[in-house]
């Protein structure tokens, strides 16, 4: 009797997809037919596997057979031919572009052959509310390790020798940061982890602490007893509800463990920890707001120094470092600090999970090593701009990040080289956007949710960015003025160099780097009346080119205003007074027969 | 029951699942909230008396933190994801449709008590982008079109999937 196993994706992507409904259909399933049947397979709930785009996904092992877009419709056929007859039902597997072909197993899609990983290696692979599942892939030997055969000076050196770095955005060294707060003086210390994922279009925090959060534990437990600290905090946004779900599970499950709470491991060290649900507001991911929200203030920032390691969670000594960090902890103590520093490049070392979304063919979660090319990340990982686009930018570190130009596609993904070009690695967003977006308009995007986000606390951030805002709004309305662009920019220096925390002293980089890198694009919004992308709707006028135009009507099909009409076979017209400018003729059109004018 | 009396009751018995420390003040404003789907002035009074803090402060945290409303908010919360994903895919476009359809704007409710409107910064769903949230729904790859038909089916008191 061979055990089968089959996991339903219940990541957030997979969740909004309805894998839930699919999770249950086929345990009744498997339920009804179980006693007749010789094949025990076992329905387990796993964390994101990465392509949400694709989701539901249903992997089945040992047979290591991956459906993606499963229905409810399928699950019968799924049982039927898979699980009792090993057949594979064509029609659900992926069809890998690049390979030109149906792939069986995720672990063969091109999405996953360039990747590498570490702070992942249990999403999608493990049950996520299952300690066993963790414990059998090695969960818990490293604090074992660290516990029973280390000591706490050793542990900093080991992470120190790593050359783990912050995967926050930030990038200070971890163990130099472990250190400081070991040395400074206290007895009372504290570890955190900071879950506070705000970058909108990142989502790796979140399949981590959902799909695999007992690593997260570890990790702190580690952290723990190399500062020795004994309590510990996990700020997890309110929003995550299925995060703070599990979180909850896992730190009870490790605690009934012996790996969390008095004398772990059957030692004297002593590590509990409990989950605060954040409120809601960007500005908390910046750590000294962090401890102030923790506390139960509203999360102001306050200026550094002091660093959380001398004075942190109410005035004692603390480290923060964020979920990826946490994860990639116990498998540097596992595997050694010479193994994780081979991986990657000079300054950064290991991988790094990125969240690839926007125009992308494959959309999903992506963990990568260090000093990989973004061409290899978009194209190849990623599968390139769909739908006949033109590849046009890609925006890493969010809000606090820049945009980076075709030219500079063949740049090594890393903290230095992505800073030296204008942008920055963030926590780990990288959107990609076709000729379809409009430079000016993204830029505004993002300022439009920095001003909502800023504290308000320092005048610099509050007032600069309203101001810079009011700007970028005049421009992309038709209102831009001789002198803007030297304005934006002299504004944007004026916020980075004042602003108190990280929130401020970044928040210009998306107008600066895209003013640096698509000035033309800013230009012809000011001087010319005109958004070249077609997406200021007070700049756009959309046309039909009558050489180009075949009279197909697919246009007329969906424009919601019935502004074009036109003979059959002979080429249409829009009417200028009743279009919207939403652009569906032009997504529809099979020719590019509608322009910009 | 005077009314403000039965709220600052419920209030306590939402509070006291939390020791009456001053760090537990995010976490108990986050329950009353989900209970109430904002926060009642009377149930803010009686969370400052709980915690001996006073109740400017209580105000300050329920203005702070995005996930707090002080005025009631309707039977169902439309939650567009305006995310960076969400953003590029067209969620601006699913904004002008709700607003030609309800009048309203972000954080703004119906006269009928039925629908409010909210727009998120990132839900994480990014592969199904553009998405919105009814109460717990998801919905993903909307459409104006799409998000009209499912509007109305809550209008005709049925929620129906995408």
């Amino acid at each position: 009797m061979l055990k089968k196993t089959v996991y339903v994706c219940c990541g957030t992507g997979c969740l909004a997809s309805g894998s839930h409904a699919i999770y249950q259909a086929l345990q009744a399933q498997v339920k009804t037919l179980g006693l007749a049947v010789e094949v025990v397979p076992q329905i387990k709930k796993t964390g994101c596997h990465g392509l949400c785009q694709k989701g539901p996904l249903v992997h089945i092992a040992p047979q290591d057979v991956t459906y993606i877009h499963v229905k409810l419709e399928d699950v019968e056929e799924i049982v039927e031919q898979t699980l009792l007859q090993d057949q594979v039902v064509e029609r659900l597997l992926y069809v890998d572009r690049q390979q030109g072909k149906r792939v069986v197993s995720k672990h063969d899609w091109t999405f996953a052959q360039k990747q590498l990983k570490i702070a992942l290696r249990n999403c999608g692979e493990i049950s996520q509310d299952c300690i066993e599942d963790y414990i059998a892939r090695d969960g818990y030997a490293a604090l074992r390790q660290a516990v029973t055969a280390m000591t706490p000076a050793q542990i900093r050196e080991e992470i120190t020798c790593s050359g783990l770095r912050g995967r926050g955005g930030g990038g200070f060294a971890t163990g130099n940061k472990w250190s400081l707060t070991a040395q400074a003086p206290g007895d009372i210390k504290y570890v955190i982890c900071n879950g506070d994922e705000g970058d909108p279009g990142a989502f790796m925090d979140r399949s981590i602490l959902e799909g695999d959060p007992h690593t997260v534990l570890e990790g702190m437990a580690i952290c723990a007893f190399a500062i020795r600290a004994k309590r510990g905090f996990l700020y997890i946004r309110d929003e995550y509800s299925l995060a703070v779900e599990n979180m909850k599970k896992a730190i009870a499950d490790a605690e009934s463990h012996g790996m969390l709470g008095q004398q772990i491991l059957g030692s004297d060290f002593d590590f509990s920890v409990e989950v605060v649900r954040g409120g809601g507001a960007f500005v908390c991911g910046e750590e000294t707001s962090l401890l102030h929200s923790i506390e139960g203030q509203t999360g102001e920032p306050s200026p550094k120094p002091p660093f959380p390691s001398d004075h942190g969670l109410w005035g004692q000594p603390t480290v923060i470092n964020n979920v990826e960090t946490w994860a990639n902890i116990p498998v540097i103590i596992q595997r050694g600090a010479a193994w994780f520093s081979a991986i990657g490049s000079d300054g950064s070392k290991g991988t790094k999970v990125f969240s690839l979304v926007g125009k992308i063919a494959n959309t999903g979660l992506v963990e990568v090593p260090m000093g990989i090319t973004l061409r290899e990340v978009i194209f190849e990982i990623g599968g390139g701009v769909p739908r006949r686009r033109k590849f046009k930018a890609v925006q890493t570190g969010g809000p606090s990040g820049g945009c980076l130009p075709e030219a500079k596609l063949d740049l090594q993904v890393d903290f230095d080289s992505l800073l030296a070009e204008g942008s920055m690695m963030g926590s780990g967003g990288m959107i990609v956007v076709d000729d379809r977006t409009c430079m000016v308009e993204f830029a505004r995007y993002y300022l439009t949710f920095l001003s909502e986000e800023s504290c308000g606390k320092c005048a610099p951030c509050r007032e600069g960015i309203k101001a810079m805002l009011a700007i970028l709004v005049d421009i992309c309305q038709g209102r831009g003025r001789e002198g803007d662009i030297q304005l934006l920019e002299e504004l944007g220096k004026m916020v980075q160099a004042n602003s108190l925390c990280g929130l401020g002293k970044t928040a210009p980089n998306p107008v600066l780097s895209n003013i640096h890198y698509f000035r033309e694009e800013f230009e012809a919004h000011i001087h010319e009346k005109r958004c070249p992308a077609g997406v200021c709707k007070e700049l756009t006028v959309l046309q039909i080119d009558p050489q180009l135009c075949t009279g197909c009507g697919a246009c007329v099909k969906v424009c919601p205003v019935d502004a074009i009409a036109g003979e059959q076979r002979q080429p249409h017209v829009l009417d200028q007074g009743k279009c919207i400018k939403c652009n569906n003729c032009r997504d529809r059109c099979p020719v590019d027969a509608i322009v910009v004018g | 029951m005077n009314k403000d009396l039965q709220i600052q009751q419920e209030a306590e018995y939402i509070a006291r699942h939390y020791a009456p420390e001053r760090r537990f003040l995010l976490a108990i404003l986050q329950d009353i909230q989900r209970h109430y789907k904002y926060l009642p002035e009377a149930a803010m009074e009686k969370v400052a008396e709980y915690l001996s803090v006073p109740v400017v402060k209580v105000y300050a945290m329920a203005t702070f933190y995005k996930a707090f409303s002080l005025t009631p908010k309707g039977k169902y919360i439309i939650k567009v994801c305006d995310g960076t994903a969400c953003h590029i895919a067209g969620s601006m476009d699913l904004l002008a449709e709700i607003k030609a359809i309800l009048g309203l704007e972000p954080g703004e409710t119906t006269a009928d008590g039925l629908f409010s409107l909210e727009t998120v910064a990132c839900i994480g769903a990014c592969g199904l982008a553009p998405v919105a949230v009814i109460n717990e729904q998801y919905y993903g790859n909307l459409t104006p079109l799409t998000l009209r038909k499912i509007l109305a089916g809550y209008q005709g008191g049925v929620a129906k999937n995408a």
